[in-house]
């Protein structure tokens, strides 16, 4: 039984998880002060004879108290955050020397394109595999998503990876991923009846085993 | 801005002294706002039943996939095989739950019930400002419900591209399997849309234009402040609902592209429309129920709302700001990023208001002399739920986060907390508490405090542990979570949840009883049951046709007097009390044409 | 619907069923390919026949193999890598799977009935069995899952009602039926990728599929001047003139240029 967040599994992994645990403490702040207040003033101020309400309006200082607080602690939140994520979306943040994946999502299949031996994705040496997906550990690699009908959505749960794949559109998801091992595919976008069985095979390989992968599968391995 | 109203309300309403009506004409077609309402709760209540076995399905499926439905027998062929639900009638059942939930049973649960019934009784007024028109837009509203509910009787069965119906999906029945139905999805859309907006009319009309004198918009119940927002974002954001609902239905029918990428169309323009409606939507689910939980916890405080004014501004806030929020529902969408970040800041502002509400009630309880009656009980279980569910929401607002939870069940768990957890605790609330307004007796009580106990704790024990298989990364909508490795150490926890949601089902059925058995058993109410400050409570119980007419009551203060020193030795004074030291309002004079 | 929840919280099974994908039956062969004989509704009624082999010329090109790595039930069903099935060669150049029907030559206004009999079409080891057939209008056909595991079986049409069902379960069935003529209705598989199957159908019964040695018949023929066609998924179609007198049989062999 898993009560947390997958084991971390990419470089992205890390500050993700880190903001989760700091939002998870402001909001569990947030939360046990108004739980424990609502309780509280439950038992101190329920109705007994001869008890009388406070009448009062309100009090301004209390609201600029509990307006300015929030505010300020979502403003630092949305800063810190912005930073993360223009790191992990946008175009100009990956890696020059990422390593190249093509993934085409279709009705119920991932089918991801290598690059082959020449390292270069859209040459003659370039190989499809249904459904599995080989990396390098310690490598950074984009992958590029399209969709062949509905929109579908590429997520590894341990690289805290996720990206809509878009029928019409084109768009370079990129991670790093730290941990050697097999790990899964979901499809996170409802995209039919076949939806839940759109599962993937991931394998994070050391440098020389992925070599060895590929040669295999250029000479016409079936593994 | 007219400060008080006509003295006589004007135009179409009718006043107590005409003809008398045939029962046609007096409880199925009827004008009269009070009718009109009762109507929308029991087709509403209806709807909420029709959500309720759908979910029944979908936990049964999701806490043991593949095993045959109990009495699923009797389902046909293209549902169950073996009596074992199939994976297009399981996107068929999450599709059509969200459906008939937001739009058939909490929308017009809120609005067309409490929007209808309150808003005259709560401003001194005889009726609506348009009387026929509300009568139409109950029954569009019941249309667009059967013409929804036919789907699933449709050749090919229910649409099932999921509640936000995104494209292509939808548009093509060549992926989905949807085919008549899915037209039928737009055509009642458009419907509902027009009903909504007829009701909004009148409720902005209403509001602006017949207050009795001496209701001042800052005398304004919280309740009509936040109905009345309410119908501004309805009036603006169902027509663009239904302008996407037309695209979809073209695309699908007269051969054009609006989504179509193969012929220079934008799946993504789907989402943009249907999410700039979608997200003013759930403020529409919302708003209604935080007004009238300020009305019910104001009262079982016996005390004013803490910081009236503020509440007022929230309301407009979260309003105001819910229009440029709706890009948080496509932060991974593969729309530019910069927009996830713009998005980002809206999205983590609009929590500030809704923090000030809360803290606001803590406010009003704060040093009170709390009555626990069953909608305090409602109420205060809503501002515990809806903590939680605004908070689950932060999370989500924080763009690297949404990334891991983004489309998993700690979304469903975020959402159903601040739908249920918020909206429907608060009609838990509302209806027993305007119940002897609407039918002349209470709700039983005992039967109710059970009611909200056994509600609460099967309500959190459903919906809590979804964060935590969410955050596990258990994808939204997924026929069969044990296909993957790294979900199946979760299954236990999803066994527990159905459990848990058969058992919350079931306690429902304490309610369902308590309000049918009431109709005719409940204990007779008296004028003024729960000692509260509205206008409405000056009349009898039921309010009779026409309200105050031909009269209209004055009104001498704002509406949560309560404890005030001038009420004596009562802790409530309502708006319509005139005391020794108290002027008559100065009715508004009346235009040249009357 | 309460009895039925009451019934459930009344604290039934709790199964530990495991995912369906990771384990599958593992049977001793893999499963049988296309039978020999030719589909022939009306084997043994009185009337012409038309025999003949299926062959092509050049070179057939190789079948890709199919990785069902991911596919852990269904691989286990095979004891050799199994292939697609886009060309099936016999000896001599004998093709496997070719429809062959009369398009041509039946009296107008004559009616057929369909056979009870359904055709079964079984999802075993990720394939259709049979991989080509063909069905008259109005027979049923018998769709069914003998792996423990998710196929959804799209029927691709243009002159009768496209459909999309699924089976997620072994043992699940169903019969669906086509209401029109249609040369041919594709069936796919889209959790599959590679599981395609090809149907004809026809208002009469003078069809048949040809076997592992290219041979066909179409029996029952009343005398008459008929075309048919031969129709392969890769190769394209063919077609033939034959003119039966009496209750004679009469050969009729067609060659397809392989590509």
């Amino acid at each position: 039984m898993r009560w947390w967040l997958p084991d971390a599994g990419s470089t992205f992994a890390g500050p993700i998880d880190t903001l989760f645990l700091a939002i998870l403490i402001i909001t569990g702040i947030a939360l046990v002060v108004v739980e424990v207040g609502l309780v509280t003033f439950v038992i101190k101020y329920r109705a007994r004879p001869g008890r009388k309400a406070f009448y009062t309006h309100g009090s301004t200082r209390a609201e600029v108290i509990w307006t300015a607080i929030p505010a300020v602690t979502m403003v630092a939140l949305g800063l810190i955050s912005n930073h993360y994520w223009v790191l992990m979306k946008d175009k100009k943040s990956i890696p020059p020397n990422a390593y190249h994946l093509g993934v085409h999502a279709k009705q119920f299949e991932w089918l991801v394109t290598y690059p082959g031996p020449d390292g270069k994705l859209g040459t003659a040496d370039d190989f499809t595999v249904r459904n599995q997906l080989h990396v390098t550990v310690n490598e950074p690699i984009a992958v590029e998503l399209t969709s062949e009908d509905a929109i579908h959505s590429f997520f590894v749960p341990e690289w805290r990876v996720k990206q809509d794949a878009v029928p019409g559109m084109h768009i370079t998801a990129w991670f790093q991923a730290t941990k050697t091992g097999e790990f899964e595919i979901g499809c996170a976008e409802l995209c039919g009846m076949g939806h839940y069985k759109m599962r993937g095979r991931v394998f994070v390989h050391t440098p020389e085993d992925y070599k060895a992968w590929v040669a295999q599968q250029a000479a016409g391995g079936t593994e | 801005m007219t400060s008080v109203a006509h003295a006589k309300p004007a135009g179409g309403a009718h006043d107590a002294h005409h003809a008398p009506m045939s029962f046609w004409r007096k409880y199925i077609f009827s004008t009269d706002h009070k009718i009109i309402g009762i109507q929308f709760l029991f087709v509403s209540l209806f709807f909420l039943l029709v959500g309720g076995l759908l979910a029944m399905q979908i936990r049964w499926q999701l806490g043991f996939p593949g095993k045959p439905l109990p009495g699923g027998g009797i389902l046909p062929e293209s549902m169950v095989s073996g009596g074992v639900i199939l994976p297009e009638y399981y996107i068929q059942l999450v599709t059509m739950h969200g459906t008939f939930m937001v739009f058939f049973a909490i929308m017009p649960l809120l609005v067309g019930v409490y929007a209808n019934f309150l808003i005259p009784l709560k401003l001194g007024g005889h009726d609506m400002a348009f009387p026929r028109i509300n009568m139409w837009s109950f029954w569009l509203a019941l249309v667009a419900g059967l013409i929804m509910l036919s789907g699933f009787f449709m050749p090919d069965g229910a649409p099932r591209a999921g509640w936000t119906m995104y494209a292509p999906l939808s548009a093509r029945p060549d992926l989905s399997g949807a085919t008549i139905s899915q037209k039928l999805w737009s055509i009642s859309i458009v419907v509902l849309g027009l009903s909504s907006v007829m009701g909004s009319v009148n409720y902005i009309t209403t509001v602006i234009n017949h207050r009795a004198p001496g209701m001042t918009w800052f005398r304004m119940p919280l309740s009509v402040w936040a109905l009345f927002i309410t119908a501004i974002l309805a009036v603006l954001a169902l027509p663009v609902l239904q302008g996407a609902a037309i695209m979809l239905l073209f695309d699908q029918t007269i051969g054009t592209h609006f989504f179509d990428p193969g012929a220079g169309g934008q799946p993504l323009l789907w989402q943009h429309l249907f999410w700039f409606f979608g997200h003013p939507e759930v403020y529409i689910l919302i708003l209604p129920a935080m007004g009238m939980v300020s009305d019910i916890i104001a009262n079982g405080s016996r005390k004013p709302i803490f910081g009236y004014h503020s509440m007022v501004f929230a309301i407009i806030g979260i309003a105001f700001l819910g229009w440029i929020v709706w890009g948080h529902h496509m932060f991974m969408s593969g729309m530019n990023p910069t927009l996830g970040s713009t998005f980002m800041v809206s999205t983590l502002l609009i929590a500030v208001p809704s923090a000030i509400k809360v803290f606001n009630w803590l406010g009003t309880m704060w040093r009170g002399n709390l009555r626990f009656h069953v909608p305090m009980l409602n109420a205060i279980g809503f501002v515990s739920m809806f903590t939680i569910g605004g908070l689950s929401g932060i999370f989500m607002a924080a763009t690297p986060v949404d990334i891991p939870l983004h489309d998993t069940q700690f979304i469903v768990a975020h959402l159903h907390y601040v739908l249920f957890g918020g909206s429907l605790f608060a009609l838990f609330a509302a209806i027993p508490y305007w119940y002897p307004k609407m039918f002349g007796r209470m709700m039983h009580e005992g039967i109710g405090k059970v009611h909200f106990w056994l509600t609460f704790v099967f309500y959190n024990m459903t919906f809590f542990p979804m964060h935590i298989i969410g955050m596990g990364g258990q994808m939204r909508r997924i026929y069969d979570p044990t296909i993957y490795d790294f979900l199946k150490p979760q299954q236990p926890l999803n066994e527990f949840i159905s459990y848990s949601a058969f058992a919350l089902f079931a306690v429902q059925f304490l309610f369902a009883f308590n309000f049918l058995w009431s109709l005719k058993f409940g204990k007779k109410a008296s004028q003024n049951p729960w000692e509260d400050n509205g206008l409405e409570w000056s009349l009898p119980n039921p309010a009779p046709h026409g309200n105050w007419a031909p009269k209209t009551p004055n009104v001498y203060r704002g509406p949560y007097e309560f404890s005030a020193p001038e009420a004596g030795d009562k802790d409530y004074l309502p708006q319509y009390t005139k005391l020794p030291t108290d002027r008559d309002p100065v009715p508004a004079p009346l235009p040249a044409t009357h | 619907m309460k009895g039925r929840i009451f019934s459930v919280v009344g604290g039934m099974f709790l199964l530990t069923v495991c995912s369906k994908g990771d384990r599958g039956t593992v049977q001793a062969a893999p499963p049988a390919p296309q039978p020999a004989v030719s589909s022939d509704p009306t084997a043994g009624a009185a009337g012409g026949t038309i025999t003949g082999k299926i062959k092509f010329t050049g070179v057939a090109p190789k079948n890709p193999a199919i990785d069902m790595s991911e596919e852990a039930a269904c691989k286990a069903k095979y004891k050799t890598t199994p292939t697609e099935e886009n060309v099936v060669a016999g000896p001599a150049n004998a093709l496997a799977n070719v429809f062959i029907y009369v398009s041509a030559g039946v009296p107008a206004g004559q009616t057929f009935t369909a056979p009870t009999t359904p055709v079964v079409l079984d999802q075993n080891g990720c394939r259709y069995h049979p991989h080509v057939f063909g069905v008259m209008v109005g027979q049923n056909i018998e769709i069914k899952n003998s792996d423990p595991l998710l196929h959804n079986i799209k029927a691709i049409a243009k002159k009768n009602r496209p459909f999309n069902v699924s089976q997620p379960n072994a043992g699940m069935t169903k019969t669906v039926t086509f209401a029109a003529p249609e040369v041919m209705v594709n069936l796919e598989c889209n959790v599959h990728g590679w599981m395609h199957a090809y149907v004809g159908v026809r208002p009469d019964p003078f069809y048949a599929v040809s076997g592992p040695d290219g041979s066909f018949s179409i029996t029952g023929l009343p005398p008459g001047t008929y075309t048919i066609e031969a129709w392969h998924e890769k190769f394209g179609t063919q077609t033939a003139t034959v003119t039966i007198a009496g209750t004679e049989s009469k050969t009729a062999n067609l060659t397809f240029a392989a590509h």
